[in-house]
């Protein structure tokens, strides 16, 4: 239980995939304009990085394995991805109008995060196995949407805020999340193995 | 040579696989409705007037996506059914007089002195863009009002005068946002020219 535990947190803070890593810089920059899309952005990502880190660990234990493939993985694992995106996308759109609104372009722009991909090698590199396999792309989730609507949140207030001009925009965003990696560093002895 | 095979036969079944489930899938989870419905409501003027014959805008616009006349829409004149014409790729043919002539843009006016309150224009407003109350004056929202004038119709003491609009430069805006989410952020840039200002 106590290991469960650990994975969690560590993806979500200790290793956290977007400050620590350095995956999925794409949609931590693009869509972090916005409280509101941010929020829409975790939760597909959320939802996509769980379900393909279970698939891909599937397709990997019970395909590639059994037929010494392993060598195949990135351009397996990339099917997977855009599978399981396009089929959320359908099944999100017929079941639910409202939250297809409200994650609307994201859910296809996750195809092309790398965290998801990122966790999905990660895996098998770290030889999970099927229930740390759902535990790692959740925990990575949950840290990525964690990191992206604190950002977020700061960068609203930082459009109020009388920024020097040299600064304004994407440069003091990047200085932001800058700091917020190094404050993610602070994490690195919080949990001794 | 055996192993180049495998590689490929996984693959491909792997492909195939994922296909049939993404097949299956748009069949199972396919979406009621049409797309282009959304497209030609977008290109109407909205003023849920009902001179076409059908109840509003969109009621028009499932008509015309199932092969209806497109010139049926007064308010919208000429502009209204070239746009039409252009996104369904048919003939742009004239504006149908049966259902009305294009008229310069007006709005509803009430003479407020002259209103008694009954609350009648407020019922027959498609877009509510009249307020007011029971024996109370009412009075109409100029920037929200669409000209369809249903409201004149059914006013008993005949108070309202549908007031053409100054089609001017003066009166050019720009048009309003498509995505009416407008949060903190998007104010920005009325808060720091304050801030400049202060």
């Amino acid at each position: 239980m106590s290991e469960y535990l650990l994975i969690l947190v560590s993806t979500i803070l200790v290793n956290n995939f977007v400050l620590v890593q350095f995956l999925g810089l794409c949609p931590f920059m693009g869509v972090s304009n916005k409280l509101e899309t941010a929020m829409g952005m975790s939760l597909a990502t959320t939802f996509v990085l769980t379900l393909s880190s279970v698939c891909s660990y599937l397709a990997f234990e019970y395909l590639l394995q059994p037929l010494g493939l392993e060598y195949l993985q990135t351009i397996t694992f990339i099917l997977v991805i855009a599978v399981v995106v396009q089929f959320t996308e359908m099944v999100v759109r017929k079941t639910s109008p409202l939250l297809y609104r409200v994650l609307g372009i994201f859910l296809p722009l996750i195809t092309t995060n790398c965290a998801v991909l990122g966790v999905a090698l990660l895996n098998i590199k770290k030889q999970n196995g099927f229930v740390e396999s759902i535990l790692y792309g959740f925990g990575a989730a949950l840290g990525f949407s964690l990191v992206l609507i604190l950002f977020s949140a700061m960068r609203e207030r930082i459009a109020f805020a009388d920024v020097p001009q040299p600064f304004k925009g994407s440069a003091i965003g990047m200085i932001t999340a800058g700091l917020m990696s190094l404050a993610f560093m602070g994490f690195t002895g919080l949990v001794n193995i | 040579m055996s192993v180049i095979l495998t590689a490929i036969l996984a693959l491909l079944g792997l492909a195939a696989v994922f296909g049939a489930l993404l097949g299956f899938a748009s069949i199972r989870f396919k979406v009621d409705g049409n797309p282009i419905v959304d497209e030609i409501d977008s290109l109407l003027p909205q003023t849920q007037c009902g001179q076409c014959g059908h109840p509003g805008c969109r009621p028009y616009a499932e008509s015309i996506a199932e092969g209806g006349d497109i010139n049926k829409c007064p308010p919208g004149g000429e502009a209204t059914i070239q746009a039409l014409a252009e996104l369904l790729d048919v003939e742009a043919t004239p504006l149908d007089s049966e259902h009305g002539e294009e008229i310069p843009k007006q709005v509803a006016v009430i003479r407020e002195d002259e209103c008694i309150g009954c609350t009648k224009c407020i019922q027959a407003c498609p877009i509510d863009a009249i307020l007011g109350s029971a024996k109370h004056m009412h009075t109409v929202i100029a920037s929200e009002c669409t000209g369809c004038d249903l409201c004149v119709e059914p006013c008993p003491v005949d108070c309202i005068d549908m007031v053409p609009v100054d089609q001017g430069l003066a009166a050019w805006h720009w048009h309003s946002p498509k995505d009416q989410n407008i949060i903190a952020t998007d104010k920005m840039g009325l808060v720091t020219e304050g801030a400049n200002l202060s």
